[in-house]
């Protein structure tokens, strides 16, 4: 297939992780902040064929990890309401909350589908007209002018039952946050390829800057992420620090303003809320007062829920980088894909789904 | 899902005011909204995620990555061209 085979070349690949064990000459840590690259790395085994010393930290690049426990509660307690019907994407029925998960309420008889694409909640909801439709719109930057323009077009065609349950987060921030966090101790960063589609790459300029971290915009197949990684090493090597490209055939530096026009249309920034990782300012989007109306939060009086965590899950160390998912006490064991303890193992982006799915079961260094 | 498949743009249409498309993903055929590429022609490629197409693939950019990486003396072998006739989808 066109655009794909060819980055999966192993021989291209081969001979660029070959020129990468040849410029390295000091171990670095890199991080990669997108699951998908997470599970391409996983997928493909890039971090054992990396020269020794290099080492790939998973980011909180899994949207479903990130959202807090109190918004999949809230997203359970909608569900159950009677007469309406909950729409996500595939990954979210499985990630538990403080009692159950989506899947489960489902199976109590709830009325909770799946989707490809945020567009066909519009016609669910036009034909329930008695029901009210409620999506669980999480996301990135990648996501968010799909979600916003399932909210435009709602309020253009005068869709009065669909609302949305909003939890997108920004990439820039949470670096931020990341880089200014004492034990999270990395040296470079690869870019989250089709996040940088939509915002381009010039919001990290100033990080780049602030903190001397080369970063690389990179894509997903084996050959991108390893010319990313290669890119990043060899600024580390060279001593330099700046916002490249390697990504050239989908992303360029102003990133896609008819995109960016629609997010700005519907959603507003905001302080956020990171499982795991805390409050980061100013990392969220949420609706504009114009939109409000289709905020599934102000429709649903689901407030007061008791979130309660699992004790045993560490996903806030995992999203941070500073613990493996095989390192974690309850992995393949307590905590499976079947019976998770937090959102990772079961997230289609989840570094421990990654790890557990990859059959990476033992801590081994090549 | 950050996660976006490429696929060939091969109709165009509207819905609601909004630009939607079939796209060819190696035979499978999916429609997606087109709204944010507004410059794209039937036989563009485009990059896919949950139902939207994100940017057009620059195929001169795509030629060039893999051309840079062949005269750097890390890619020995030429960048072999796609059949003209278009079966290297």
């Amino acid at each position: 297939m066109k655009y794909i085979t060819e980055y999966r070349d192993a021989v291209r690949v081969r001979e660029v992780l070959d020129d990468i064990r040849q410029i390295t000459t000091r171990p670095w840590r890199l991080m990669e902040v997108c699951g998908g690259q997470t599970h391409s790395i996983i997928r493909h085994g890039i971090d054992q064929l990396l020269p020794p010393g290099v080492e790939m930290i998973h980011g909180p690049g899994c949207p479903v990890c990130v959202t807090p426990q109190q918004l999949i509660d809230q997203a359970i307690a909608i569900a159950s309401l009677p007469n309406t019907i909950m729409v996500s994407f595939g990954d979210m029925l499985r990630v538990p909350g403080s009692q159950k998960d989506l899947f489960q309420v489902k199976a109590e008889g709830g009325d909770v589908r799946v989707v490809y694409s945020p567009l066909e909640c519009l016609k669910i909801a036009q034909d329930n007209p008695d029901k009210e439709v409620i999506f669980f719109g999480v996301g990135f930057e990648t996501t968010a002018p799909a979600n916003a323009t399932a909210i435009f077009q709602a309020r253009q065609l005068g869709i009065p039952n669909f609302s949305m349950l909003v939890s997108h987060v920004r990439v820039p921030p949470a670096l931020d946050a990341l880089l200014s966090a004492p034990e999270v101790q990395v040296q470079g960063f690869l870019l989250a390829g089709h996040v940088c589609a939509i915002m381009g790459y010039w919001e990290y300029q100033p990080l780049v800057e602030k903190y001397h971290a080369p970063m690389v915009v990179t894509g997903f197949e084996p050959l991108d992420v390893v010319q990313g990684i290669h890119m990043v090493i060899r600024q580390l090597e060279q001593g330099r620090t700046a916002v490249e490209n390697a990504y050239a055939r989908v992303v360029v530096e102003e990133g896609n303003r008819p995109a960016m026009g629609i997010i700005n249309e519907v959603f507003e920034e905001c302080d956020r809320d990171w499982r795991g990782i805390g409050m980061i300012p100013r990392s969220g989007w949420t609706l504009k007062p114009a939109y409000a109306p289709f905020d599934a939060t102000r429709r649903f009086a689901v407030s007061h829920l008791q979130t309660q965590e699992s004790p045993l899950c560490r996903a806030g160390d995992v999203l941070k980088g500073v613990l493996k998912p095989n390192e974690c006490s309850t992995f393949g064991t307590l905590c499976t894909p079947r019976k998770p303890l937090g959102a990772p193992m079961v997230s289609s982006e989840g570094a421990c789904a990654a790890y557990y799915n990859f059959g990476r079961f033992e801590t081994v260094k090549s | 899902m950050c996660l976006g498949i490429p696929g060939k743009i091969v109709e165009l249409y509207d819905v609601n005011g909004l630009r939607m498309g079939k796209i060819d993903f190696g035979g499978v055929v999916k429609e997606a909204c087109l709204a944010y590429v507004p410059d794209a022609q039937i036989g563009d490629y485009t990059i896919v995620h949950v139902g939207f197409a994100l940017n057009i693939i620059d195929e001169a950019e795509a030629r060039k990555s893999l051309e840079l990486l062949a005269e750097a003396g890390i890619i020995d072998e030429e960048f072999e061209s796609p059949p003209e006739d278009g079966s290297g989808v």
